[in-house]
């Protein structure tokens, strides 16, 4: 559980379009990692490539390395589905498959990984998926009802639920707050802060002051220009970007003058 | 807000305009004019196959009475077209998966024209094709049927010598029913949305594991409803059974003998022209059976559709 991810030198491709350029970062376990920068920077980009959900569109493809306590997620043998079930992902929609219960949303992936898994042992991960993403008290009575009849930031819950069901060693989250309310939003921000006792978390955010509140470690992205690959400009101790970032670009974008 | 009083409005009517007027009475006229025409047919179908309920058993043609004469035809109606749509659906979910998801796209295209090609295809033509083309080449396999799985009802035997045999018609209908279902369960996979495709991905499903997880239960409502719909064309078609089965009206589920059942539809095709009278009024009495069986079907596809809607991702 909570492992440490290195990437190195890092380019993104779309097809030829290099998106993301010479990425290098060290992401420590059980801390949270947040990344901000100006829309199209790449950060989902980014993101996506840590799990290898970067390669689901056609022609995308990265060069360098990124490394996972030794296991190299590139590497030439290694199963791109079992990276993510090592590395979770939650979205910015919240997506909890329509056609499924809440229970078998978060059921989804133990039932993956385990086919046959007995009633018993199922209900209890269920439970216990749900706890850990404070969602239980909410739908235990109703857990046969459809995910998609829950408000926004219960679905955004569920899909947390349904990410650390399967045990992670990752979560990586792409703007999860960024379709709720503010006291959804809290809700979630809370969740984030237990869940990085057990959990390596990276999350992108468009929010400054949500990266400010959650986050130890903040990586700054930026594009140099129109066209240009996204660079990751900076990445350091969060109180330390959002008082004295050592680059120009990071305290301008951070003190709202551009971006 | 300060608690002023709002002064009170008289409430006028909201006021109409010409366009909502004539958009909400053309479609009132559309849906009443399409209760009218089911009813007018029912109608009319009840009508004229009075006669032949009412008339002793002995005046209706095989002088055993209305409901024998049909039972055959309607067995034989149910038989094709419960193991063309067997057939068909599995195939054309199959094919519909293939193209939105497995085929490179210059592939998936041209795949997607083919079978809606097919679908263009008149269906007098896939009778020829079955007499000419699909008959002749079953004689083979039919005999290797009958040897190694006659303990199989379906392939009991003796294999036809004409080829011209139940199995041809159900493939025939298969084929015909395949783009229509193919392409309505196609358009449905295609509009999974992204999202519920990732999420599958996201907790390491495999493709497979994803198109099940997302995509089928996505598309459940459409495979249900492109099915019935093949169902229903395979429970009315004419032509094509009527030029590929050779009939001599047995109730059988043998589907390789020649002692096949006609359907409803062929026979009212084959039997029409020389009818007259009470003759008449029985294949219009079978007719009526065959529309009834087509509505249940129906209603019976809503009801299904109907039990899971909170899950159906339409929300
Ligand atoms: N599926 C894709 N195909 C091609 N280019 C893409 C795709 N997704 C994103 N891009 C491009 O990659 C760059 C980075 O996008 P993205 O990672 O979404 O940025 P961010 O998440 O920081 O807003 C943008 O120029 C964008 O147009
Ligand atoms: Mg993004």
């Amino acid at each position: 559980m909570a492992k440490r991810i290195e990437v190195k030198d890092l380019d993104i491709y779309y097809d030829k379009f290099l998106a993301v350029q010479g990425v290098s970062m060290t992401i420590e376990p059980r801390s949270v990692t947040a990344l901000i920068g100006p829309s199209g920077c790449g950060k989902s980009t980014f993101l996506r490539s840590l799990n290898r959900m970067h390669e689901l569109v056609p022609h995308a493809r990265v060069e360098g390395t990124v490394v996972m306590d030794d296991q190299d997620l590139y590497g030439p043998n290694v199963d791109p589905v079992g990276v993510r079930r090592q590395i979770g992902m939650v979205f910015q929609r919240p997506n909890p498959f329509p056609t499924m219960s809440i229970y078998d949303n978060v059921a989804a992936g133990l039932r993956l990984n385990n086919a046959r898994i007995s009633k018993s042992d199922l209900d209890a991960l269920v439970e216990r998926s749900l706890r850990a993403a404070n969602l239980w008290s909410e739908v235990k009575d109703r857990l046969n009802k459809p995910g998609s009849g829950l408000s926004g930031g219960q679905q955004q819950r569920l899909c947390i639920a349904r990410a650390i069901a399967v045990q992670p060693d990752v979560l990586l989250m792409d703007e999860p707050c960024s379709a709720l309310d503010p006291i959804s939003t809290q809700a979630i921000e809370d969740l984030i802060n237990e869940l990085k006792t057990e959990y390596t978390i990276v999350i992108v955010t468009h929010n400054m002051q949500q990266a400010a509140r959650v986050s130890d470690t903040t990586g700054f992205f930026n594009l140099q220009g129109v066209g240009q690959p996204g660079q990751l400009v900076e990445i350091d101790d969060t109180t330390k970007i959002f008082s004295t970032p050592s680059n120009q670009a990071t305290e301008d974008y951070i003190s709202g003058r551009f971006g | 807000m300060p608690a002023t009083e709002q002064p009170v409005r008289p409430r006028t009517k909201v006021r109409q305009r010409p366009g909502d007027r004539i958009f909400a009475g053309l479609s009132t006229g559309a849906g009443v004019l399409i209760l009218t025409v089911l009813g007018g047919v029912a109608a009319f179908l009840l009508i004229e196959a009075w006669p032949a309920i009412i008339a002793p058993a002995d005046e209706i043609p095989g002088g055993e009475g209305l409901v024998l004469y049909i039972w055959p035809l309607l067995f034989g109606t149910l038989l094709s077209a419960f193991f063309a749509l067997l057939i068909a659906a599995p195939l054309a979910v199959s094919i519909a998966l293939f193209i939105t998801h497995y085929a490179p796209r210059r592939l998936s295209q041209a795949l997607g024209y083919m079978i809606d090609l097919l679908a263009a295809i008149p269906s007098i033509i896939y009778g020829l094709w079955g007499f000419f083309v699909l008959a002749p080449a079953t004689l083979g396999p039919t005999t290797w049927l009958t040897e190694y799985l006659g303990f199989i009802p379906l392939f009991e035997g003796p294999p036809s010598a004409t080829g011209r045999t139940m199995l041809v018609a159900v493939m025939v209908l298969a084929v015909m029913i395949l783009p229509i279902i193919s392409a309505v369960v196609r358009e449905a996979f295609r509009q999974t949305p992204r999202l519920h495709e990732e999420a599958a991905l996201a907790i390491g499903a495999t493709r497979w594991e994803m198109l099940r997880m997302a995509v089928l239960p996505f598309g459940r409502s459409a495979i249900i409803g492109a099915s019935m719909l093949g169902l229903g064309r395979a429970l009315g078609e004419t032509m094509a059974v009527a030029i590929v089965l050779s009939v001599s009206g047995g109730v059988t589920f043998n589907l390789i003998s020649s002692g096949n059942p006609s359907t409803i539809a062929a026979n009212i095709a084959l039997k029409f022209p020389e009818s007259t009278g009470l003759d008449i009024n029985a294949l219009i009495a079978s007719g009526l059976v065959l529309f009834a069986v087509t509505l249940g079907v129906n209603m019976l596809a809503r009801t299904i559709i109907n039990r899971r809607r909170e899950f159906s991702g339409a929300n």
